[in-house]
This record gives C-alpha cells, sequence and structure tokens, in this order.
C-alpha cells in the first residue's frame, strides 16, 4: 500500500489561512489503513483547524466528507456538492489522490495534508517500512523475493557493498542490509547459485516520460 | 621477472607494465581537498614521486565534495607520474561516467578504479539524490565493453574506444564473508583486471579472505593488490574498529598503538610487516598503500619494506 505522512496542522493552517471555509477531504484506501487520511483522522483535523482559528479570532467552517478511492473518478464525484460549496480543499489522501482531486474540482485549490512517504507493508502497530519503488520491471525472481532496489540504500543490483556488516547497512543500525537478508533467504531456498548471475544494468523505464499504462482489451473505446 | 608482450596489454600503463612483468606492484593515494587547489596534490606527488607505480585519487570520498578525481588525476600527468582514476557510481549517471571516460582516455588516463561509493548520507549532503544508475560490477562491464568491443552501454559503436586497465575494489571485512570472494569473481568475470582491496587491519580475517579466492583461482585472472593502512594514531585505530561500517580493526592491531612509546613508529613498523607478509602469500600480487591524512609517511613505509626502487620500463 501506499504509506503517508500527516503534514504539520501548522503548515496545513498556513496553507488555508486566506479561507473561511474549506473542504477536509478523506479516503477509505490505503491512507486509512496507514491511520493517516481516513474518516477518524479528517475528523481531528478538522477539529484542530476549526478550533486553531477560533482561539486567532478568525472562525472557519470545515466540512468533512470521505470516499471510498480518491484515485478513481468514479468515487471523486461524490465530493461534488461540498466542493462545489468551498473556497479549497484539505485532501488527506496520497499524492494521487491529490492531484486527482484538484484536477476534477478546478478552479477550487486542493492542498495536501500528508507527506507521501512510500510503497510498503505494515511491519507492526505504527510501524511501516518500504518494500518496492514500482521501478516497472520487477527482479523479484532473482533475488529471493527481497527487492534490493527498494530496500539496498543504494538500489545494487550484484551483491552487498563494502559497507554491509553484521546483517546492516552502512547508513545505519536500524536498516537491516538488503543483500544480507537475500544471501540468507536463496540460501535457505538452496539457490545460492542466483548469488553469483550478473545482473545487467538497469532500464529504469524513465524512457517515455511519464508512465502510463494502457490495456487495449479493457478500454471502452471502439472502433 | 616475466617477460612483457606488448599485444597482450591493455592499456599499456606504468601499474599494468608492473603486474603483467610479475614484479610486486606498490601503489599510492591521495584525497583531494574540499577547496580550489592543486596544493596537497602538487606536494604529496614530489613525496610519492619514484616511489609507487601509480597514484589512486578519490572520488568525492566519504561522499563530501571535493576537487574532482579526473582534475586531480590529470594534474599528476603533468607531472609526469601516473594517475589512477577513481570513479564512484554516486554522483554519476553511466551517461556521465562514459563521458568522463572519453575525456580522461583523451588526456592520457590509463588506470581506473571502479566503485560502488559510500553512500551520500554520510557527506555533507545527505539529502542529495545517490544516482546509482550502475552497480560497481555493471561499471566495470560497462568500461570492458567499451576498450574491447567499442561499444558503449547502449550498444552504439564508439570509434576510438577508451582503453583503459580496470580496477576494482573488494572489502574482505564486509559481509556476508562467504559472499566476498564470489563478488570479487563477478568483477573479474564484468572485466575488472586488477584489484585493490580495503585496507587490512585484521590479518587473520585478511588470510581466510585469500584462501577463498586462491580456490576459485581469481588470482590467475586478475592482480590482487593488498590495502595496507599506516594508522596515525592509536584513536584512529579505535574510531576505525568501531565508527567505520564494513571495517575490522583486530585488538591486537589497536594494542600495539597503544602500548607503543612511539605510536607512529610502531605503525609503520606494522605495515612493513603486513607488506612482507603479503610479498609471502598465495595470491597477493602487490599492495595499495593508502595513507588518509598521512600521505607523507608512505615513501618511508615503503623503502622500510624494501619496495624502492620502483620498477621501470
Amino acid at each position: 500500500m501506499i504509506i503517508v505522512d500527516n503534514k504539520a496542522v501548522e503548515d496545513v493552517l498556513q496553507m488555508i489561512a486566506p479561507y473561511k471555509k474549506v473542504l477536509v477531504a478523506g479516503c477509505y484506501g490505503c491512507v486509512t489503513v496507514c491511520l493517516a487520511g481516513g474518516e477518524k483522522e479528517v475528523g481531528l483535523l478538522a477539529s484542530q483547524i476549526r478550533m486553531a482559528r477560533q482561539k486567532e479570532g478568525n472562525p472557519i467552517e470545515v466540512l468533512e466528507q470521505t470516499v471510498e478511492r480518491q484515485c478513481d473518478k468514479e468515487y471523486l464525484v461524490k465530493f461534488q456538492d461540498n466542493a462545489r460549496d468551498v473556497e479549497a480543499i484539505v485532501s488527506l489522501a496520497c499524492g494521487i489522490g491529490i492531484q486527482y482531486l484538484a484536477e476534477v474540482y478546478e478552479p477550487v485549490p486542493v492542498f495536501p495534508g500528508v507527506n507521501t512517504q512510500f510503497l510498503g507493508a505494515n511491519r507492526d502497530v505504527g510501524k511501516w517500512e518500504e518494500f518496492c519503488m514500482a521501478c516497472g520491471e520487477c527482479v523479484l525472481d532473482k533475488t529471493g523475493g527481497i527487492c534490493p532496489i527498494a530496500r539496498c540504500s543504494k538500489s545494487l543490483l550484484n551483491g552487498p557493498c563494502g559497507g554491509s556488516q553484521f546483517g546492516k547497512c552502512e547508513v545505519s543500525k536500524d536498516i537491516d542490509c538488503a543483500w544480507q537478508l537475500i544471501y540468507d533467504r536463496l540460501k535457505s531456498l538452496g539457490q545460492l547459485d542466483k548469488m553469483a548471475e550478473y545482473i545487467p544494468a538497469k532500464n529504469w523505464h524513465r524512457d517515455k516520460g511519464p508512465r502510463k499504462l494502457v490495456k487495449e482489451e479493457l478500454t471502452l473505446e471502439r472502433d | 621477472m616475466k617477460e612483457i608482450k606488448p599485444e597482450n596489454l591493455k592499456a599499456g600503463s606504468n601499474l599494468e607494465k608492473v603486474l603483467a612483468s610479475g614484479q610486486f606492484a606498490c601503489t599510492g593515494e591521495i584525497g583531494p581537498l574540499t577547496y580550489a587547489t592543486f596544493e596537497n596534490i602538487d606536494k604529496h606527488a614530489e613525496e610519492l614521486r619514484g616511489k609507487v607505480d601509480s597514484v589512486n585519487f578519490t572520488d568525492n570520498q566519504t561522499a563530501v565534495v571535493r576537487l574532482s578525481s579526473w582534475a586531480a588525476s590529470l594534474r599528476l600527468l603533468q607531472l609526469g607520474m601516473e594517475p589512477n582514476l577513481q570513479m564512484v557510481c554516486r554522483d554519476r549517471n553511466r551517461l556521465a561516467m562514459q563521458s568522463d571516460f572519453l575525456g580522461a582516455y583523451a588526456h592520457g588516463i590509463r588506470n581506473v578504479l571502479c566503485l560502488t561509493g559510500d553512500h551520500q548520507a554520510f557527506g555533507n549532503h545527505p539529502g542529495c539524490k545517490g544516482v546509482f544508475d550502475l552497480d560497481s560490477v555493471q561499471l566495470i562491464h560497462m568500461l570492458k565493453t567499451l576498450r574491447d568491443d567499442g561499444c558503449f552501454e547502449c550498444g552504439a559503436e564508439c570509434k576510438i574506444p577508451p582503453k583503459f586497465f580496470i580496477g576494482c575494489a573488494e572489502n574482505p571485512f564486509g559481509d556476508p564473508f562467504e559472499f566476498r570472494a564470489i563478488r570479487l569473481e563477478k568483477k573479474i568475470e564484468a572485466g575488472a583486471d586488477f584489484v585493490q582491496t580495503q585496507c587490512i587491519l585484521d590479518m587473520e580475517r585478511f588470510e581466510r579472505f585469500m584462501e577463498m579466492v586462491t580456490a576459485r583461482g581469481l588470482h590467475e585472472r586478475a592482480h590482487i593488490c593488498a590495502g595496507i593502512m599506516p594508522v596515525k594514531s592509536p584513536k584512529m585505530a579505535r574510531y576505525m574498529q568501531t565508527g567505520v561500517p564494513g571495517m575490522i580493526v583486530s585488538e591486537e592491531f589497536c594494542q600495539r598503538l597503544e602500548k607503543a612509546e612511539d605510536a607512529k613508529a610502531e605503525s609503520v613498523n606494522i605495515s612493513v610487516e603486513y607488506i612482507n607478509h603479503c610479498r609471502e602469500m598465495k595470491g597477493v600480487a602487490g599492495v595499495h598503500v593508502m595513507a588518509v591524512a598521512w600521505e607523507s609517511i608512505v615513501p618511508s613505509v615503503v623503502e622500510k619494506a624494501g619496495l624502492l626502487p620502483r620498477p621501470t620500463f
């Protein structure tokens, strides 16, 4: 899932300083699961904004609404009544939802209430870790199901650098060396020979600019 | 001493000739400074003149901005000595690397050492974007393809390709230990002609590493030079023991410096002992003496180790 973290309330207050009526827009997708942008967090941010502005003697009206997904137009339509009724929107969705909302409801200004962090997994309560960088060409078959692109600090493809020691990355003792993990996994799978295979220079798939995926068989356009 | 056949030389550098002739190589290193001057390079070059076969120039060592490795290498050429251009994967993509190789070769640089590079988090621009478009194994492969096949990484022809003597590093003190010789084999397979190891401050571990290396016959496919570091003080030895990722410094090494009346003299003694030990060790073709922040000591280490005079061709 996409992991996000909330922006400081002060930063959000600064973005919406000129306005008297705003919508805080949540998403029931990834940001709800990572406890940053669901219905509950929408309510919390809305209250913090109201209280802060009340205290300043500059009250603001804050509407609250959360939809299934902000990365899908089908659900963004549900914001219609509230979005047209406010001067600005604060979105707690990931960067994708924020942009799509801004596109659909132009010219209403849309502001980010979160910092989108990474594609990751839930390790433990309140702990998330980056697992994937959406590189466009998965190598997990070669690396025992552990991604060196996302989980090695240098995205190395042919084994650990000289800074790997005692299973840890040279950047921090809090980071497991991805290549040590890969080595251990391949060893337990009886596939250590894969460590000796040369993985050639990667195509980072930026040669066509921002990426698009079109599956012709699924599109609604017909000749 | 073996006879050198010019047609077998890949780049024809002095270092390559020393190694090809079967003589025990000795290289030095100078770290460029963080300001726009050749001051330290000129000074240390004179100290190293006639004492080493080529001089490495680090490439933004420890991820701190320094005078560039190719500019320092060019300066050394102008002083009539032979540089070894270090290049890390952290700061350049494959386009910039190949471009620099063309320029470096056209200027007369013949040795290149291919490295991954310290992570940018260590340096003075920790928030910068680390490039790592290639890793060091891929960098070696690119350089070899350019030299031997006359092709850029993209496959397009390079009419006058740079013909470098290609070097790599390997760290016998990193983990997983059992993988270190395999990793070196990957680099040799990719095209490394010579190897400079991380500095040895734990000889027992290095011996075990070399056993794995020779068991794979890697010493017959590339020239392996052992990293020697005269360590200036007991404090520095302790710092390297605990504060430098990927280093192993033996307790014996630290204690010898701590107990010595003259730690600097003892450090020279240890370096000389290590060099002599490496000369006897199977598979070691030379030493790379890197005296970080203590370059001026190299001539006396080299002399005491009996490595003078250096071969000339």
